[in-house]
């Protein structure tokens, strides 16, 4: 006669113990998000106004110390010129490791080293572009398109990542049956290659400009920062992460809320690129 | 059609018992078979009633019914899809851990109905022991550290060494690993491999086994050796073994179940089922016409 | 492509001039370029870094700057030691407190959690990594630093038998860049960690539940052996993260060039020394020289540990891809 042992109140335990703990960790890890979500409204709500958003930071310590229209301009062009330099050339090497490279070894010591490069500490890119183009004085002396190539190194392996994935996943049948018709490799690539990872590409290249833009280090001492609002790159420039490091460390309690605004804009303004991101991506799984 | 791969089964075996040796208990005489091998352990009965099962919307076990008799091989036959696997994971509820997917009905074991709410499925496949399609060693763990993986759980200590030992004598393995039994379980061949997931299953001395197609991967003579094993097992325990293959079926099993679209075609004897079928599409199918 | 111009099954040749293979020469080596670019670029870092540096090491020598501790701009003297301390402390307690948690996570909703809820908490634990390094920044000078002093202070009274405990608690220390960081590296941890738990065999989950394991066991007996070279390389990635992380660090740790001996004394790390100090020192060369050797160390530094995490993380991607072998004699 078979009766079904219980299993032991030990295991039991453990068992039920052990998923509590995990299910702790895991709410745990988003404890932070919360709170960081809670005080960004709670402190930066109250600066948001017209003039934050349309007056540059005014440079005094007493009275009103200004917004941050300076900021968020140097912010959308100086991450507006990386993209432009990171997103074409990461997708490139992207295409060359799936469409050429494949397997060789070549291929394998690149795709290991733009894994490195995003272990590369965001400073190090700065340090690297003030070494090369702003000690030797090119083009003067600090710029807001040096702070873009430092932002484009460091978004370069994050958008080459991230399309190769997305490359790879572009069936071969619809190359080789291309491939078949006669065309030549550049057109598979460009007819049916890339518009076919066209969404994924977006979306790969939309998160890494995400990333770019919440950067501080490596505009530090490559675009620098002035109060006035420029569109000039070749300008030195102000930009949000920039302008909240720089207010943070002022004790004045208006500077600090100028702060918490600006942190606010920034987070949103990368959540919208983020949320842009994940929208497209969504669109092209239902394709 | 089964007599021929029997032939090639006995001489391969010499050294299985005669088959003067009587059968000795209220186990039905096998369909196909030099000698039936009497019980050492007497297993339990199982058995389903009304059973269905989900995964989802789609319905893949369409209340099925049948009794798996103590001490015997019961094959499980039918095309892929018809619903056989899902029939045996209902049995020792590994259906369920699949996301999405559902069973009701009744599986008692002996009376105790493993479907009771106060039943902890852990404890259900302990007492039900099942064998995968493909080996599935642990990657990381030594031979003997397979084998006395399901024993560690509760915790004995002291006669590990000794169970490990019989287990892999019990599958007809200890011969060929007593020499390396710190080696990786990976090393081993297929069939091996195989094997040590039987001496793993039989470790925790379950009551029945239930095996998932477990020489689909393997090679012929890899086949023939778990073969040898599971009429062997029989002893101690009941079987219920899952085939895509009807002459493994023919070889192996004392009884055999037939599944179509989820439902229960034809339970009966092997050789009625391969020999005489009463339901037509049992006919055709255990003849070919379809797959 | 070669055969464009051969006629096929008596077609007539249509006087259509063969395809150029020129733009998909260009296309081919153009890649190849960009891509060798990046090896380049790589080489080119390391040497602009060592020669810039030069000043510093020659007048030090390497092992001297490392394990010299006086970071003394005013007086001309550099040794990185204090600065080398804090980085590893700091990003010791971010892995302290970052990877179980980020693992445990990992676990829970991989194999814990209801289908239902499994995306949503992935795209919450990603949205941490969306907050910008300063914006964490600002919220632990402002919240952080104060709301948990007093906890700091409550355990540094009642635990100062250990040894690195003790003392008063500093605003800005060890302890709370530690945190930040450790809030900072969750994301990368924990995205690897899924990635590596979700290619855990199911047949191996399932040979464990099948042998009687309760759902811990199962995750004790299969999936944390089966992944555990993949979460090192996830962990040793979150480390070279920590390490590097600059701007959060800056603000929190309160910029001291000493090695405390408590974890709530304040310190220094070598990312946010380059931070901090670079703008005074662009117009003094050794004190640039000296910074951007921190930043030289730094570079080396995760280079080492991200080649380290990559053998682990590929180790283990290679591990999933082979399969069980089939079809051998028994």
């Amino acid at each position: 006669m078979t009766t079904i042992a219980p299993v032991a109140s030990r295991r039991r335990r453990t068992d039920r113990a052990m998923r509590g703990v995990l299910l702790v960790c895991t709410l745990l890890a988003l404890v932070p998000l919360v709170f960081v979500v809670y005080y960004l409204l709670e402190q930066g709500l109250g600066a948001l106004s017209w003039s934050f958003f349309t007056s540059d930071p005014s440079g005094r310590f007493l009275g009103d110390p200004g917004g941050v229209r300076s900021a968020i301009i140097g912010t959308v062009l100086i991450v507006g010129l990386a993209s432009l330099l990171a997103v074409p050339l990461g997708i490139g090497i992207a295409l060359y490791l799936v469409e050429y490279g494949k397997a060789s070894r070549f291929a394998h010591v690149v795709r290991y080293f733009v894994d490195v490069m995003t272990g590369v500490p965001s400073i190090v890119f700065g340090l690297f572009i003030y070494i090369v183009l702003v000690l030797s004085g090119i083009g003067g002396n600090f710029a807001g398109w040096k702070g873009s190539i430092a932002l484009a190194l460091l978004m370069l392996p994050v958008v080459s990542r991230s399309a190769e994935v997305v490359l790879t996943l572009v069936p071969d049948s619809l190359r080789e049956s291309a491939l078949a018709l006669g065309s030549p490799r550049w057109r598979v690539v460009a007819k049916v290659v890339l518009p076919t990872a066209m969404p994924g590409l977006v979306t790969g290249s939309l998160l890494a400009i995400a990333r770019g833009a919440g950067e501080t280090a490596p505009l530090l001492f490559t675009a620098f920062a002035v109060n006035s609002t420029t569109w000039n790159l070749g300008n030195q420039m102000n930009s949000l992460p920039i302008q909240i490091f720089n207010d943070v460390r002022q004790a004045q309690s208006n500077i600090v809320e100028r702060a918490w605004g600006a942190a606010l804009t920034l987070v949103l303004m990368i959540l919208a690129l983020t949320l842009l991101a994940r929208l497209i991506q969504r669109r092209s799984r239902i394709a | 059609m089964s007599s021929q791969p029997k032939e090639a089964r006995v001489s391969a075996e010499p050294n299985e018992q005669s088959a003067a040796s009587p059968v000795a208990t209220h186990v039905p005489a096998p369909a196909d078979r030099a000698g039936a091998r009497e019980v050492r352990t007497v297993a339990p009965t199982v058995a389903i009633q009304d059973l269905h099962a989900y995964y989802g919307d789609q319905h893949a076990v369409r209340g099925v019914s049948l009794t798996y008799a103590a001490n015997e091989v019961t094959a499980m036959i039918g095309p892929s899809g018809c619903g056989k696997s899902t029939l045996v994971r209902c049995i020792n509820r590994m259906h369920e851990e699949i996301v999405g997917a559902r069973a009701e009905g009744t599986v008692t074991i002996d009376d105790a109905d493993l479907y009771d709410n106060d039943v902890d499925p852990v404890s259900v496949r302990r007492t039900i022991g099942m064998v995968f399609q493909k080996p599935n060693p642990f990657p990381t763990m030594s031979i003997f550290d397979n084998v006395a993986a399901g024993l560690r759980l509760t915790g004995r200590r002291g006669d590990v060494k000794d169970r490990v030992e019989t287990s892999l004598r019990g599958a007809g393995l200890w011969d060929e690993v007593k020499d390396r039994l710190a080696r990786p379980g990976m090393g081993l061949s297929g069939g091996q491999q195989q094997r040590l997931c039987i001496a793993r299953t039989i470790a925790v001395e379950p009551d029945v086994i239930i095996m998932d197609e477990p020489c689909s991967a393997l090679d012929p003579v890899a086949t023939l050796r778990i073969e040898e094993l599971i009429d062997e097992l029989k002893r101690d325990y009941t079987i219920i073994i899952v085939t895509h293959n009807m002459q493994q079926a023919a070889r192996v099993a004392d009884k055999t179940a037939f599944m179509l679209t989820g439902e229960l075609v034809e339970f009966t004897d092997t050789r009625t089922i391969f020999t005489n079928p009463s339901d037509t599409r049992t006919e055709e199918y255990v003849t070919g016409k379809f797959g | 492509m070669e055969a464009a111009t051969i006629q096929h099954g008596g077609r007539p040749d249509t006087g259509r001039p063969p395809p150029s293979r020129l733009p998909d020469r260009l296309l081919r080596w153009g890649l190849t370029g960009i891509a060798a670019g990046v090896l380049v670029l790589i080489g080119y870092f390391f040497i602009r870094l060592y020669l810039e540096s030069r000043p510093v090491f020659s007048a030090y020598g390497i092992i001297d700057f490392v394990l010299t501790d006086a970071w003394i701009p005013s007086k001309d003297r550099f040794g990185a030691l204090p600065l080398i301390v804090g980085t590893l402390i700091t990003s010791g307690i971010a892995l302290l407190i970052g990877v179980p948690v980020a693992v445990a996570s990992a676990l829970y909703v991989t194999e814990l959690a209801p289908v239902r809820i499994r995306q949503p908490l992935i795209i919450l634990v990603e949205l941490l990594a969306a907050v910008p390094s300063v914006v964490y920044g600002l919220w632990g000078v402002f919240v952080l630093i104060p709301k948990l002093k007093p906890a700091e202070q409550w355990v540094s009274d009642s635990f100062s038998f250990l040894p690195f405990v003790g003392g008063t608690v500093a605003g800005p220390n060890y302890f709370i860049a530690g945190l930040i960081l450790a809030i900072m590296i969750l994301p990368i941890v924990a995205a690897i960690s899924r990635e590596v738990m979700a290619t855990v065999p199911v047949e191996q989950k399932e040979a464990a539940l099948a042998l009687g394991a309760t759902r811990w066991e199962m995750i004790r007996m299969a999936v944390l052996p089966y992944s555990r070279a993949g979460i090192s390389g996830a962990a040793m990635l979150g480390l070279g993260r920590a390490i590097g992380e600059t701007i959060a660090a800056t603000l929190v740790i309160g910029n001291a060039p000493q090695i405390a001996d408590s974890i709530f004394g304040q310190g220094y790390t070598l990312a946010a020394v380059i931070a901090n100090e670079f703008g005074e020192a662009a117009a003094t060369p050794t004190h640039r020289a000296a910074l951007i050797a921190a930043g030289l160390v730094l570079f080396v530094l995760t280079l080492v540990i991200n080649f380290v995490a990559r053998y682990f993380v590929n180790r283990s991607q290679r591990a999933m891809t082979r399969s069980v072998p089939t079809g051998m004699a028994g």
